[in-house]
C-alpha cells in the first residue's frame, strides 16, 4: 500500500478531524480560557480576572453543598450498582448448580437479562419523567401501594430528607441491568473447569463468588467502577428533570449548579466555566485514582 | 452472549458413585435456588412495573389515574394518544427527531468509518496522536464543554438549526465510533485487501466495495448504538435548540409536556406521550437485542 495512499488519507481524515476539533476539542480548550474571565455572557466584554473565579468557588457554599452530594453519589452509586450487578449476574450465569458439576444459569437467564437491560436504552428524559410520576405524592405508584397496605407514605421528592435517596435509587435502577450483562459476559468467559475443580473441593457458593469469580472479574469491576464514578459526577439531567436540585438544595449536584449559573437567571459564563474546569480535573483524578487503587495482579485465563 | 450450558452432562470422574453425599447438598441448593429466584423475580418486577404502569395509565382517563393508580382501565382510551400526538405536538417532535437522528447517524457513520479505516490500515506520522485525540474524548461528559460549545455553535450561525444539532451529535459520537470501528477494521484479514490492490483496485474502491461490506456487523452494532444515543439526547437540544418550538426534538417535547401537565392536570396525555416515545426504542431493542447489548458493553470495555 504505497502509491496513491495520500489522497485517501487526506479525504478520509480531514472531515472527521475538522468536525471533532471545531465542536469537541475547541470548546474544552475554550472552557479553560473563559474560566479566567468575568464574562457575563451575551455582551462581548470579558475581562481577565486570573484565578478570581476559582477563589470565589472555594468560598461558595452552594458549590460545596452540591459537591458533597456528588461525593455521596460517587461512593454509593458504584457500590450499590456493582454489588447488585455481581449478585444478579452470578445468579444468572451459575445460580442453578444443577446436578453435580453441571454449572449453569437459572431457568430464563436470557429473559431476565433482556428485561434487566432495558432501562439502559431508555432516554434519561423518559426515566426522569416516569419516576417523577412514580414518586408522585397523590397518585404515584409507590404512595398508593403503601397506602393500600395501610402505611403512610413520605412525600418522596417533596421532602428534603428523602428526595436525595429517591434520586439515588433511580440512578441505581437505570444502571444495574447494564452491569448484569457486562459482568455476565465476563463470567461466561471464565473456563468451566475452574468451577468444577472448586466444586470438587467442596467450596460453598459464597466462597466461590468471593474467592474465584470476583478476583477473575477484577478488571471488569474496575472498569465498571470508573464508569459509574463518571456517571455519578455527571448525574445532571436526571436531577435537573426530577427535582432541579430541590427541595432546599437537598439534591443539588455540580452539573445543575453549573447549568443554572450559565443558562439561568444570570448568565455568569466565566464562573460556570470555572466549575467546568474544576469538574474536568475531578473527573480525571477520580478515573486515575480508581484505576490506580484497584490495581491488582492480573490473572490471565489461559 | 454465551451462556453456560445448563444441561451439561456430569464430567466429574466417579460422579454417580456418591449419591449419599449428594442429598444434603441438594436440599441446600433447593432453598438457595428458591431464594435466588425470588430476588431475580423481584428485580424483574422492579424494572418492569414502572414501565408497565406507564403503558397502562396511557389508556386510562384522568379520573381513573387519580382514583386508582394500580387499577386497569375500564375501556382503552386511545384518545389520550391522539391528544398527545396532535394536541401536544408529540407527532411533530417525533418526526423532527427522526430527521435529526437520520442525519446525525449517517454523518457519524460516514466520518467515523472513514477515520477508523485510516487509523486501522494506514501508517503515517502522527497517527497515534490523532487517534488518541479522538479516543480521549470518551472520558469526559459533554456538559463540561457546554458553555463554550453554545458560543461555537452560535458563532457558526448554526444556533437553533437542525444542521447544528446534526454536526454536534456527530462530533460527540466520534470518539466511541472511531474507537470501536478501528478495532473492528483491524480484525479484518489483510490478505483480501492486498489481493484487491494487486488486481489493480484503487484505494477508494477498495474501501467502498471491499472493506465496508466486510465490516458490516461492526457498522450495524455501532450504528444502533449511535441511534439510541442520538434519539435519547436531551442536553444538547435543550441548549442548542432553545426558542423555536417548531423545531424541537422529542425529548424537549416530552419535557414541555411534563411541565404543562403540572397545571393542566392531564396525566393521561403525559403517559401516552411517554409511551409513544418508548415504542421505537423498544422496537429497536427487541429486534437488535444482541447487537445492542454487545455494542453498549463494548463501549464501556475499552
Amino acid at each position: 500500500m504505497r502509491h496513491g495512499k495520500w489522497p485517501l488519507i487526506v479525504t478520509f481524515l480531514v472531515p472527521p478531524v475538522l468536525l471533532y476539533v471545531v465542536f469537541v476539542v475547541s470548546p474544552y480548550l475554550q472552557a479553560f480560557q473563559i474560566s479566567t474571565t468575568d464574562w457575563l455572557g451575551y455582551s462581548a466584554d470579558a475581562n481577565f480576572v486570573g484565578l478570581e473565579n476559582f477563589r470565589n468557588l472555594w468560598r461558595d457554599d452552594y458549590v460545596w453543598n452540591a459537591l458533597q452530594n456528588n461525593a455521596i453519589l460517587l461512593v454509593l452509586v458504584p457500590v450499590v450498582t456493582i454489588v447488585l450487578g455481581l449478585f444478579f449476574s452470578s445468579m444468572l450465569t451459575m445460580g442453578g448448580r444443577k446436578g453435580r458439576a453441571g454449572i449453569g444459569g437459572v431457568r430464563g437467564t436470557a429473559f431476565y437479562r433482556t428485561v434487566y437491560f432495558f432501562p439502559q436504552v431508555l432516554s434519561v428524559v423518559i426515566i426522569a419523567l416516569l419516576w417523577k410520576e412514580v414518586y408522585h405524592p397523590n397518585k404515584g405508584l409507590l404512595t398508593s401501594a403503601l397506602n393500600g397496605i395501610g402505611l403512610s407514605a413520605p412525600t418522596w421528592l417533596g421532602d428534603p430528607a428523602t428526595a436525595f435517596w429517591c434520586v439515588l435509587a433511580v440512578m441505581v435502577w437505570s444502571n444495574v441491568g447494564f452491569y448484569v450483562v457486562l459482568f455476565g459476559a465476563a463470567m461466561s468467559a471464565i473456563p468451566k473447569e475452574i468451577y468444577e475443580a472448586v466444586m470438587l473441593d467442596g467450596a460453598s457458593r459464597l466462597t466461590t463468588l468471593r474467592k474465584v469469580t470476583i478476583p477473575l472479574l477484577w478488571d471488569t469491576v474496575q472498569v465498571a467502577w470508573v464508569y459509574l464514578a463518571i456517571f455519578a459526577l455527571d448525574g445532571f439531567i436526571l436531577v435537573q428533570l426530577m427535582t432541579n436540585g430541590g427541595p432546599n438544595f437537598s439534591t443539588d449536584v455540580i452539573g445543575v449548579r453549573m447549568y443554572d449559573t450559565a443558562f439561568g437567571s444570570e448568565t455568569k459564563f466565566g464562573y460556570a466555566s470555572a466549575m467546568g474546569v474544576v469538574m474536568f480535573f475531578l473527573t480525571l483524578s477520580v478515573a486515575v485514582l480508581a484505576l490506580r487503587a484497584g490495581r491488582r495482579e492480573r490473572i490471565e485465563l489461559s | 452472549m454465551t451462556t453456560l450450558d445448563r444441561t451439561a452432562p456430569p464430567v466429574t470422574p466417579g460422579g454417580p458413585a456418591a449419591p449419599s453425599a449428594d442429598r444434603p447438598l441438594r436440599r441446600e441448593l433447593g432453598i438457595a435456588n428458591l431464594f435466588s429466584h425470588g430476588f431475580l423475580l423481584f428485580w424483574g418486577a422492579v424494572t418492569v412495573l414502572p414501565l408497565l404502569w406507564m403503558a397502562i395509565s396511557a389508556f386510562k382517563t384522568n379520573g381513573e389515574i387519580l382514583a386508582d393508580p394500580w387499577g386497569l382501565p375500564e375501556t382503552l382510551r386511545f384518545d389520550n394518544f391522539v391528544r398527545a400526538w396532535t394536541g401536544a405536538n408529540i407527532g411533530r417532535y417525533f418526526l423532527n427527531s427522526l430527521v435529526v437522528v437520520a442525519g446525525s447517524v449517517s454523518l457519524t457513520m460516514l466520518t467515523g468509518a472513514t477515520a477508523a479505516y485510516v487509523f486501522a490500515r494506514y501508517e503515517f506520522r502522527g497517527r497515534q496522536i490523532v487517534y488518541y485525540l479522538f479516543v480521549g474524548g470518551l472520558m469526559f461528559p459533554v456538559f463540561l464543554a457546554l458553555v463554550p460549545l453554545f458560543f461555537v455553535v452560535r458563532n457558526a450561525g448554526l444556533f437553533g438549526t437542525w444542521t447544528g444539532l446534526i454536526l454536534v451529535y456527530a462530533a460527540y459520537s466520534l470518539p466511541f465510533t472511531v474507537f470501536f470501528l478501528t478495532a473492528f477494521f483491524r480484525t479484518l484479514p489483510t490478505s483480501v485487501a492486498e489481493a484487491a490492490l494487486v488486481d489493480g483496485c484503487g484505494h477508494f474502491r477498495l474501501f467502498f466495495q471491499v472493506m465496508l461490506p466486510m465490516a458490516r456487523p461492526g457498522l450495524i452494532s455501532v450504528g444502533i448504538f449511535n441511534f439510541l444515543q442520538h434519539w435519547n439526547q436531551f442536553l444538547l437540544p435543550q441548549v442548542l435548540m432553545q426558542g423555536d418550538e417548531d423545531k424541537w426534538v422529542l425529548a424537549q417535547g416530552l419535557f414541555a409536556l411534563s411541565v404543562s401537565q403540572g397545571y393542566a392536570g392531564d396525566y393521561a396525555r403525559l403517559f401516552a406521550g411517554l409511551t409513544i416515545a418508548v415504542l421505537p426504542v423498544l422496537a429497536v431493542y427487541v429486534i437488535f437485542q444482541r447487537q445492542v447489548q454487545s455494542g453498549l458493553t463494548a463501549g464501556q470495555l475499552k
